[in-house]
């Protein structure tokens, strides 16, 4: 019973981590004077509004801004947020929130449950055009889809006040990992007042209103964002940090020398310069698992090219490209070689067992890729011809390059295809390609969250891989008690028919400040709170 | 304000009537800066051409057995093969410099040529003719004058991908508005020499007197400004690459291959930024000097 | 004089027209919209992006609201990426920077490479002519894309002595402007010289020298006003350069200017941010255009308009 087991372990654990909650600085250690955090930003935020925001970058602003209705610590587990617990009836689909009534906005309002009400509803409206809308149908919120389409009032989206602190949400289908997705920042409230009063010009610095252990108090457009600390945020006699600031630097490699010069405590670490940095700062240098997997999509549908339609071309290619050159060699920093599309680290799911992954070793693969060729037709005098499409990054085309070396041993000639984001992006959903790079951030920490998207029915199967055994398992793993042999099976389809050609999984490399502590070490997503964290004395 | 722009190149560089050309190349032979210059252009163009037979390793080979250790074991080196050390995935440094050589100088000459040609005929039409249509296309160049070009260029390449032919085409067009300029103001003292008027009077056709007596009576201006114009050309290609939209993989220009060294600098592979720069200097600075060394023999005014 | 100003903002209104006209159809023509996002957007939500920003407007609708609101308001609309920002206040905040290190750059360029090109030529074929000719060819084919992460390892790592990047106060402004400033500066120097070793070999000046004039005096007042006028005619060029190397200053130093917006507003189809940008550069270019020959016009006096 997974459902129930969840449950039983989140109310243990918001019940325990009550008083935990926020920055546990343990006993005999020195805070230091200066307790400012300045990260970095890639890219400008493109929005600080919780229902508009649709980047990684902006959630780790707005969950310094905004709380929703559950937190999550360091492991990845359940804290209580604005929510203090909840209940589920017994069929799954009602869930009552009980919200803390110390909760308040920064003008000094309280947050109700009128203002989650008010957010989602928000979310869904097709008035609101968030990117994000399908989030609620993703949550399986009663008449979410009916809503968002825009042929139902948003009154009647499955969300209710039953008073100032109880909220109701109703779904249409049970959802074991409901609970964990409201960690997510499209769920957060936000304060119908001050938007209703400022219009899109709400989030400026100064007019935000919100109700998480920071105010934002500076935000330069590209340059920097400045948080201070909230002083009517319920917990902030545990806040320890008292500002955190956010630097843009449009370059990974730029960005390693700054922090390198002492202007910021923490910075993604270019690839291929992992090993080094180990070495010299060892207690800077991290790397821990992250929630998304790498692949190469293969376009199998009705406009992609003939040859992908053949399994033994499929599984061809995906033998052929050495994984472990790609992350020992190419990214040399902790991530993993993928043998399969679900991350290795998602909570209970375990790989199936395959020949390829487990048996064979590279050199193996290899034979086996040329004889699948053979087999397929193809050989010296016959060359396979395949593009494959890449967004613009230094890793992507790194690894581009070096899988369409690995692919020429086995007599496919690959042309390379490099394309801006939105292009490439917009090439994919219209199935103009053969190979396209591809990566998927999982939304939760739970297996479903990357196989859902190779259903017939997903939004994101740009390659048309219809396959109605892979519909049914997933379809059955739904109310199944025990999911994970049906995501194993899953999985084994996937190793099967090779629709996407699994590469690496992600970690996080980070050069993180020895001084700073309180960061997540070991949560898949990554989700940090500056409320967490404090920074020792020397 | 017809004479704004029209730098000094162009009223410079009007060949007097006498046997011209003659002087010209004594004067250039004797310069010492231009002599250097075209020394090191023909040193450059050798080994862009030849350079490939002198490669052990082919521009696109990964090297397995550096790979993941570029600073350690990249390095230039004989014994490997890799005379310029390889890039950050193991790829022989020398080969692609060879390579990158060959497209940036294609695209500082193309883009050049493009320019002269469009510029030429637009400028020589328009002071051929004069009056109305000089008016009218002398102000449309001024309009087009405000467009920013980089801009567009920029656009085109987002939009329509990474494309050589737009990158050729497109450095090309953003330079000739100068030119044609140039050639008008050039054009307009030369309409009214006796050979046209003969050209005219003997019921030629403008187009041909246009291609036959205007444009080789330009061809010095024309020269002086296609050898100072391919080391801009060179220059705009290499943002372009800095941006990220230049050639596609696995090929490379030179400046795709400095803005590579240049963002790893700090990371102890500076091979990967000199050699590429070195190339990039010398090309420039050849096509400067050999510019200047032609703009001065082609005016006599300076001696 | 007057007629002639008037002339050129006559100019000025087609070529904007132009402009818009040119980038409006570029954007649209081109495949994915602003809208594009990783997951296809259900059919009414995008059509409500599309009623937002007027997207659903036949194009020559979109192109006359749009210019409306430019005429009539000032008013450039809502970025379609930065969805809780106008472009307005987009540019009202980045372009007061690029303004800044560009008006410096620009300054640091000419007053500099100007002494160092008359210096070179009053000391013509000394060891400060080689050295200034040497390190303004070598300046000038340097790019900036090398020479900005070069000036941040310097001063930022090892000497530890400015801010690697952002825009706070003066102390932001150094690396911007010696990586913006330095291959205009060569290139100023290099012209400049050129010009002024002729100009002293002719006659008025040989002229001035015998009437018995001091030397300081002969440079200043009769030498360097016409040998200004190529390095004057420089200027236009070297504007629209310079608005191009900003983007690689906002790339390395971060400093929020208006190059990078424009190249994001690019590479994101955010149309409204990308025309805002580009009509406010050729605004600039004409009007830059327009000082340029007025100034022309001023130091020769030959100049009829």
């Amino acid at each position: 019973m997974k459902m129930k087991k969840l449950l039983a372990t989140s109310a243990i654990a918001i019940s325990l981590a009550f008083q935990a909650h926020a920055a546990a600085v343990p006993d005999g250690v020195t805070l230091a004077d200066d307790q400012t955090y300045t990260f970095w930003l890639l890219d400008a935020i493109k929005s600080m509004d919780p229902q508009i925001n649709t980047d990684v970058e902006g959630s780790d602003v707005l969950r310094n801004l905004f709380e929703g209705l559950y937190n999550e610590d360091g492991n990845g587990e359940l804290i209580p947020g604005v929510a203090i617990d909840h209940t589920v009836s017994d069929d799954g689909l009602t869930y009552t929130f009980n919200l803390r009534d110390t909760a308040k906005w920064s003008n000094g309002d309280h947050v109700t449950a009128n203002d989650f009400v008010y957010a989602w509803r928000r979310l869904a409206d097709p008035a609101t055009a968030s990117e994000y809308a399908w989030y609620m149908e993703l949550m399986q919120v009663e008449n979410a889809s009916a809503v968002v389409a825009g042929d139902m009032p948003t009154d009647q989206l499955g969300i209710t006040a039953l008073d100032d602190h109880t909220l109701e949400v109703k779904i249409t289908t049970p959802l074991p990992y409901f609970p964990q997705m409201l960690v997510h920042a499209s769920t957060f409230p936000v304060p119908q007042k001050t938007i209703e009063a400022n219009g899109d010009n709400w989030t400026q610095a100064g007019t935000l209103v919100g109700n998480g252990a920071y105010t934002l108090t500076e935000h330069q457009l590209g340059e920097r964002v400045v948080m201070e600390k909230n002083d009517t945020y319920w917990a902030s006699t545990n806040t320890v940090m008292t500002q955190l600031t956010a630097l843009t630097i449009n370059d990974g490699n730029q960005a390693l020398t700054r922090y390198l010069a002492g202007e910021l405590d923490r910075v993604d670490i270019p690839a291929g310069q992992y090993p080094r940095l180990k070495e010299e700062y060892p207690d800077q240098a991290t790397s821990t698992p992250y929630n998304c997997s790498y692949i190469y999509m293969l376009n199998v549908g009705e406009k992609g090219p003939e040859a992908l339609k053949d399994v033994r071309v499929r599984q061809a290619l995906a033998y052929a490209i050495d994984r472990d050159v790609i992350v020992d060699r190419i990214l040399q920093g902790g991530q993993k070689a993928a043998y399969n599309w679900t991350h290795w680290a998602i909570a209970d799911f375990e790989r199936p067992q395959s020949e390829w992954a487990d048996e064979m070793d590279q050199a193996q693969r290899i034979e086996k890729a040329k004889k699948l060729m053979i087999e397929a037709g193809y050989g010296p005098d016959k060359p396979l011809e395949l593009r494959l499409q890449y967004n613009t990054s230094d890793d992507h085309k790194k690894i581009a390059i070096a899988a369409s070396q690995m692919l020429k041993a086995i007599g496919v000639n690959i042309v390379l295809d490099n394309y801006e984001w939105k292009i490439h992006t917009d090439r994919m959903q219209n199935q103009d390609f053969d190979m396209a790079r591809y990566a998927w951030c999982g939304d939760y920490n739970e297996a479903s969250t990357y196989l859902d998207l190779m259903t017939s029915y997903s939004g994101h199967n740009n390659g048309e891989f219809f396959n109605d055994a892979y519909d049914k398992v997933m379809a059955d793993s739904k109310t199944a008690a025990d999911p994970q042999p049906l995501y194993q099976q899953a999985e084994t389809i996937l190793t099967e028919e090779m629709p996407i050609i699994p590469l690496y999984h992600y970690a996080n490399v980070d050069m993180i400040a020895a001084d700073i502590k309180g960061l997540p070490q070991n949560n898949v997503n990554n989700t940090w709170y500056g409320k967490d964290m404090y920074r020792v004395a020397e | 304000m017809v004479a704004t722009t029209e730098n000094s190149v162009a009223t410079k560089a009007v060949a007097k009537g006498r046997s011209p050309w003659a002087d010209a190349r004594r004067r250039f032979w004797r310069n010492k800066a231009a002599m250097m210059g075209l020394f090191i252009l023909i040193a450059v163009a050798a080994f862009a051409i030849f350079g490939g037979w002198a490669a052990q390793w082919s521009n696109e080979e990964l090297d397995y057995n550096v790979m993941g250790q570029i600073a350690e074991l990249g390095g230039p080196s004989f014994a490997n093969g890799h005379y310029f050390g390889t890039d950050d995935l193991g790829r022989d440094l020398f080969a692609r410099t060879v390579q990158g050589t060959q497209i940036s100088l294609a695209v500082g000459v193309i883009g050049a040529i493009i320019a002269c040609v469009v510029g030429t005929l637009y400028g020589a039409t328009a002071g051929y003719f004069g009056g109305r249509i000089d008016g009218i296309m002398m102000r449309t160049v001024d309009i087009l004058m405000a467009v920013p070009y980089m801009f567009v260029l920029i656009l085109l390449l987002v939009m329509y991908g990474r494309s050589i032919t737009i990158l050729f085409v497109g450095i090309g067009l953003i330079s000739w508005m100068e030119m044609s300029r140039i050639v008008r103001g050039q054009t307009l003292s030369l309409k009214g020499r006796e050979y046209v008027e003969a050209a005219r009077a003997t019921g030629v056709s403008a187009p041909l007197i246009i291609l036959r007596h205007i444009v080789p009576n330009l061809a010095g201006v024309i020269a002086v400004y296609a050898t100072l114009l391919v080391p801009l050309m060179i220059l705009t290609e290499s943002f372009i690459s800095f941006l990220g939209l230049g050639v596609q993989e696995p090929m490379t220009s030179l400046g795709a291959l400095i803005s590579e060294g240049a963002g790893t600098i700090a990371y102890g592979t500076t091979w990967q930024l000199g050699f590429p720069l070195l190339f990039f200097c010398l090309t420039l600075f050849g096509f400067f000097f050999v510019g200047d060394g032609l703009r001065d023999a082609l005016d006599p005014k300076d001696r | 004089m007057f007629t002639f100003i008037l002339k050129r903002l006559a100019i000025a209104i087609p070529t904007l027209l132009l402009l818009i006209v040119i980038s409006f159809l570029l954007m649209h023509s081109a495949p994915g919209g602003p809208f594009t996002a990783e997951r296809e957007l259900p059919p009414q939500v995008l059509a409500n992006l599309n009623a937002k920003y007027g997207l659903d407007q036949p194009l020559w609708r979109q192109i006359t609201t749009y210019v409306w609101g430019i005429v009539a308001h000032f008013d450039f609309g809502p970025s379609f990426v930065y969805k809780d920002r106008t472009v307005n206040q987009i540019i009202a905040q980045g372009f007061p920077i690029t303004l800044t290190y560009g008006l410096i750059s620009f300054a640091v360029a000419v007053i500099f490479g100007v002494s160092l090109g008359v210096a070179a030529a009053i000391r013509h074929n000394s060891l400060l002519d080689y050295i200034a000719v040497g390190v303004s060819i070598g300046a000038q084919v340097l790019p900036n894309f090398v020479m900005a992460p070069i000036l941040v390892l310097i001063f930022t790592l090892w000497l530890g002595v400015l801010p690697g990047g952002g825009w706070q106060g003066p102390e932001y402004w150094i690396m911007p402007v010696i990586a913006l400033s330095t291959s205009f500066m060569a290139s100023i120097a290099r012209i400049t010289r050129s010009s002024m070793l002729e100009v002293l070999t002719s006659n008025h000046i040989r002229t001035a020298r015998a009437k018995g004039l001091p030397e300081r005096r002969v440079i200043l007042r009769h030498a360097l006003k016409p040998a200004l006028l190529p390095v004057i005619s420089y200027l236009g060029p070297a504007f629209v350069a310079m608005i191009t190397g900003s983007v690689v200053v906002d790339i390395y130093f971060s400093t929020g200017g208006i190059g990078k917006a424009f190249v994001d507003s690019a590479l994101n189809r955010d149309y409204a941010v990308m025309m805002g940008v580009t009509i406010l550069v050729g605004a600039l270019t004409i009007f830059f255009t327009l000082v340029v020959d007025i100034l022309y016009g001023w130091i020769d006096p030959k100049i009829r308009y």
